[in-house]
């Protein structure tokens, strides 16, 4: 048995986008204990309900995270709705699908593009990155911003789609489509990237379970866990099936989100297909009394919403539980046992958005 | 299962094809016609009820009502466009093209012209400097 | 097509005491610890705590309702994962959770205010 010590990992770290300090035990090269903490970038966001009224916090909860945005900003609205049963018209329930899906789309890009520039392969990261940016145009486009989108009210979304606008939707989606089929021969069969992926980090599907693992992380490890089939939205009306895979390596984690990109350019596409006419919002009066949870199914994962009315403009309790906070006790346990080398990579195979858990 | 080579043809097209940046400064950014870039205010129409000013998430706007003006800290806006959505009037837009940065932050205030006053005083940006 | 399956959410209202015996109910019927979080209402807490049965996507809570000075017993010896949940409640709402195991003793988010989302009435 060799000598045990403590290596301190972030919260500044080169691979790491955001901050999350771990502890690491070391013996020799081998993890055998990781403590994480958090609490750097806590920012009180749900004590804002105090001090603004339940129609302004959509834009407040919105910047939760830069990333899954609009997502958030969806949850919430879902949330006050089932409270004021509100009946979102059947075009804002599509254009809010249409809207996650090229939301997932980026957020997956992006994070195939850290994952790559996380095991030191720098063109595959500019590559994804590039077709990510033509995902941003045209959500820059459609509603006005590249990852904020303020599309969303309570009773429906702001703004709707034109024919040109569709048009440009599915032609970057067939771009993406197109150019990512080329990468993905990189993702998922390269020699140097499989063996840097395979059986790194397993955590198996009664693990996953036992500690309440979501999302793709959830899903790679052979979860059927997808709040999309609770057919919230449109989805109730489009086909399709969750991408698992029962690996539980990074490898699987990598699989799931490549294969998740493309299961979105197909939803987008039906959706698009079914989209019907008639209005995209409806009027709002009165306000919330009551409380409800909605889950929704993020791009990092399943995220639970809480809002709790009292019948005035504010609200008495708003609560998010982003994807990462229930990701977080699978990272402990895919960390011990692992080489330290594979630390970055298995920290990013969470796809860890520490802003949003923290709030 | 595992191939090698697979990322040439990436790259080798990567090689003869021209950048995906654009090259910015000496070629403009276009912005889309929905791009939310900075809040303009139509005083002609605006009636200075100060709804915009208390439902701005961020604070950013100040209604003056006695003198008449409408005061935004631009660097302070998060650009989400409620304002735009509570206006009663429809006398705020948001239109594209960010504010420039600068080395500290400032105001720029609107003052509604009077119908007796000359007409010339109109919308005005007044950098306050030397605070 | 694609099968959806939306159950209603149920929610039930517990004693403090029985807490621990329903939350291991849950946990042999396989139920996931969703979420779990506090809100402080007329001077009480009243805790959620929320699971998922991951089969049939139906969101069970228990809401269990508590004087600010009572304890609370912690789950985290049934559900170990619980451990961030309770130290948020503990750290933001100031609520007496005893037993955490990876207690973090108010330092989960370094904040300098004690309990701040409890104090509702200063605002």
């Amino acid at each position: 048995m060799g000598k045990r010590s403590v290596v301190p990992f972030g919260p500044q770290h080169p691979v790491l986008p955001e901050p999350i300090h771990l502890d690491l035990v070391i013996e020799d090269e081998k993890i055998i204990e990781a403590i994480p903490s958090i609490g750097f970038v806590h920012r009180g966001l749900e004590s804002l309900v105090d001090k603004k009224n339940y129609k302004e916090m959509m834009y407040i909860v919105e910047r939760t995270c830069g990333i899954c945005s609009f997502m958030h900003g969806m949850a919430y609205c879902e949330a006050v709705e089932d409270v004021m049963d509100v009946e979102v018209p059947d075009r804002g329930k599509y254009l809010r699908t249409i809207w996650s899906e090229l939301s997932r789309m980026h957020s997956h890009l992006l994070w195939l593009g850290l994952l790559a520039d996380g095991f030191g392969f720098e063109s595959l990261f500019y590559q994804c990155w590039r077709l990510r940016e033509s995902v941003l145009d045209v959500l820059e486009l459609t509603t006005g911003g590249r990852c904020i989108f303020s599309v969303n009210k309570i009773g429906g979304v702001l703004k709707d789609l034109d024919d040109d606008m569709i048009k440009a939707i599915l032609e970057a989606v067939s771009k993406v489509e197109v150019e990512l089929e080329a990468i993905k021969k990189t993702f998922l069969f390269d020699y140097s990237v499989e063996s840097r992926l395979k059986g790194v980090g397993v955590l198996t599907k009664q693990q996953a379970h036992d500690l309440g693992c979501a999302g793709p992380f959830a899903r790679g490890s052979g979860l059927k866990l997808d709040m999309r089939l609770r057919g919230y939205d449109a989805y109730k009306d489009l086909d399709f099936e969750p991408i698992v895979s029962e690996d539980g390596d990074g490898y699987a984690r990598c699989y799931v989100r490549t294969m998740e990109i493309f299961q979105s350019i197909d939803l987008i596409r039906q959706a698009i297909s079914k989209l019907p006419k008639g209005d995209i919002a409806v009027d709002v009066k009165g306000n919330p009394n009551g409380e409800a949870f909605v889950r929704v199914e993020q791009p990092r994962g399943e995220a639970v919403y809480y809002v709790k009315g009292n019948g005035t403009l504010f609200l008495d309790r708003m609560r998010v539980r982003t994807p990462t906070f229930a990701n977080l006790p699978g990272l402990v346990e895919t960390l011990k046992g692992a080489q330290f080398a594979d630390v970055p990579l298995l920290i990013l195979a969470i796809d860890p958005c520490i802003s949003c858990t923290e709030r | 299962m595992s191939e090698l080579m697979n990322f040439a043809p990436v790259v080798l097209k990567n090689l003869f094809s021209k950048p995906v940046t654009k090259n910015y400064p000496a070629e403009p950014a276009v912005y889309p016609e929905r791009s939310r870039g900075h809040i303009e205010i139509d005083l002609e129409t605006c009636i200075m009820c100060g709804l915009c000013m208390r439902s701005c998430p961020s604070g950013s706007i100040k209604v003056d009502r006695p003198n008449m003006t409408w005061t935004i800290n631009r660097f302070d806006c998060v650009q989400c466009g409620y304002c735009t959505v509570v206006c009663p009037k429809k006398s705020l837009t948001i239109n594209p093209g960010y504010q420039e940065p600068g080395q500290e932050k400032f105001e720029a205030s609107y003052t509604k012209p009077q119908p007796e006053v000359k007409p010339e005083v109109k919308a005005e940006a007044k950098p306050e400097e030397n605070k | 097509m694609t099968e959806i399956l939306n159950p209603e959410n149920k929610l039930e209202e517990i004693n403090h005491e029985k807490l621990l015996r329903k939350v291991l109910v849950m946990k042999n019927n396989g139920m996931r610890l969703a979420q779990m979080c506090s809100a402080f209402v007329d001077g009480k807490y009243e805790l959620s705590y929320s699971f998922a049965d991951d089969e049939t996507y139906e969101l069970q809570t228990l809401r269990v309702i508590v004087e600010p000075d009572t304890a609370i017993p912690s789950i985290t010896e049934i559900y170990p994962y619980a451990f961030f949940y309770e130290n948020e409640i503990n750290e933001l709402f100031g609520v007496n959770v005893k037993f955490i195991n990876n207690d973090y003793h108010k330092k989960l988010y370094r904040i300098d205010v004690e309990a701040p989302f409890a104090k509702k009435e200063d605002k």
